[in-house]
């Protein structure tokens, strides 16, 4: 129980330092801390996202950073595909879910690191 | 114009079915994905691309976690006890952003990201 709050305040963090969203760090934090499977860490990853996403999307409304009308659209065009990720996430081998998520986080720490080489020193 | 709209339209779905696919499969909100592509295809600027795609990601990841929900993979309890302090943690890391230098957090971060893939890759 602990472990999971300790893995949600630190992933928080990050995500709100780096705008990276929670899920990439979540995911690796509940297999890799509370040794979930990776498609019940997924799953789990995403019940954990809500109230992240809940609450950052309040914050950037009060500062006029959110397009609702497109992010309605976005959210019910993307829910239908996230239906379809689902059911392709439990009819693939757990082995090829693995494999294709360590490929993923992987493309992300590319891109981090280009992001970081692009910012100019503090 | 009306053209205009539909080729619009048209971006949006695809982008949304493309960030749904990722989010159910991968377990993410599919932001990663979203707001490069509302910069680059409807010229959006970097915050209004991420304030509209945590909102899209509020109904994406909901209807994701129902969805899996149904296949009897969420484990609710380890859910909450992660996600309410993640927004403790997000206040705080947002908070903090202004403060110092992401560079090497960005970096750090990278290299946990690299180390998470090679655990999943070599069995």
């Amino acid at each position: 129980m602990i472990e999971a709050i300790v893995i949600g305040l630190a992933a928080g963090v990050v995500a709100g330092l780096l705008g990276v969203g929670g899920g990439t760090l979540f995911v690796p934090a509940l297999t890799i801390g509370l040794g979930l499977s990776q498609l019940d860490a997924e799953a789990t990853s995403l019940l954990a996202i809500i109230p992240v996403a809940l609450v950052g999307a309040a914050r950037q409304r009060a500062h006029g950073n959110v397009d609702l009308r497109t992010g309605v659209i976005l959210g019910l065009l993307g829910a239908a595909g996230a239906v379809g990720g689902a059911a392709l996430a439990n009819a693939v081998p757990q082995r090829a879910l693995e494999v294709s998520f360590a490929v993923f986080i992987l493309f992300v720490a590319t891109q981090l690191v280009r992001r970081a080489l692009r910012e100019q020193p503090a | 114009m009306a053209l205009m709209a539909r080729r619009r339209t048209l971006t949006l779905a695809a982008i949304g079915t493309a960030a749904g696919l990722f989010s159910g499969l991968f377990g993410v909100g599919g932001g990663v994905l979203m707001v490069p592509l509302l910069v680059l295809w409807c010229g959006f600027g970097e915050r209004r691309a991420t304030g509209t795609s945590l909102a899209a990601i509020v109904l994406i990841a909901g209807v994701a976690t129902a969805a899996h929900g149904a296949y009897g993979n969420v484990h609710v309890q380890d859910g909450v006890l992660v996600g309410v302090p993640a927004v403790a943690g997000v206040l705080i890391g947002t908070e903090l952003q202004q403060r110092i230098s992401t560079k090497a957090i960005s970096l750090i971060f990278a290299a946990l990201l690299v180390v998470a893939a090679a655990d999943l890759l070599v069995p």
